[in-house]
């Protein structure tokens, strides 16, 4: 299953929540100012590492690149793809889930 | 593969219009199908053709009706949701004695049913919304 977040988690907690309740192996792609999420260093890291051993985490590059995130700045392990690579995951997962 | 794609905010407030059109064009780049685009809430403000931004600025409205025309995508507004933000075909003026209709290129006035039938003949629901 693809799960897909669009707000920043210091805003709403939709980020923390799908990470809670997508299934081990789900994908999970962070876009819009969900990217913020991605960031190194951040007091979500830890969470995020946690995560991203039992989950695949994404991020859309061209929603890090409209905000100034550089791609070496982010969680190891977060795979950063374009929007060809947002529709391949959603093609290959059979259940998309827009976290809104 | 078959996309049903969801947009339920307007150009220019949030980014999901522009989200979802970087999505249809990615996913028609790699062959697959659209089978609607159905405009719902707010999103229907993406289908009226008065919109002039600034001319350095992306025209969100006509970059789907230029897509849609390229592709012969369906684009479908949601009648209730466009009745209430003053979305109007030719039709719709004439039953509500409206002066003037402003829907874009590309875009029709239809019902929810033809959300639920996109959801039915899609493989994947694709939703943008806030």
């Amino acid at each position: 299953m693809l799960h897909t977040v669009n707000k920043s988690p210091y805003e709403k907690n939709s980020v923390d929540t799908c990470l809670r309740m997508a299934k081990p192996g789900s994908d999970v792609l962070l876009i819009e100012d969900a990217v913020y999420a991605a960031i190194a260093g951040s007091k979500l890291e830890d969470e995020m590492r946690k995560a991203g051993a039992q989950l695949k985490l994404y991020a859309l590059g061209p929603d890090l690149k409209t905000r100034g995130i550089a791609e070496d700045s982010l969680i190891d392990g977060i795979q950063v793809v374009g929007y060809d690579g947002f529709v391949e995951l959603a093609a290959k997962n059979e259940c998309v889930q827009s976290w809104l | 593969m078959k996309f049903g794609i969801l947009v339920n905010e307007g150009p220019y407030q949030h980014q999901a219009s522009d989200t979802a059109y970087q999505f249809v064009k990615a996913a028609l780049d790699q062959g697959h199908e659209i089978v609607r685009v159905f405009f719902y809430h707010d999103g229907v403000n993406n289908g009226t053709r008065l919109t002039t931004p600034p001319q350095d600025d992306r025209n969100i409205v006509n970059r789907w009706s230029e897509l849609a025309k390229e592709h012969e995508l369906d684009m479908v507004v949601c009648v209730a949701a466009a009745q209430r933000r003053g979305i109007v075909d030719a039709d719709e003026a004439k039953r509500h004695g409206k002066d003037a209709d402003n829907i874009a290129d590309g875009f029709r006035i239809s019902g929810l049913g033809q959300l639920i039938e996109a959801g039915i003949k899609a493989d994947r629901m694709m939703i943008f919304g806030d």
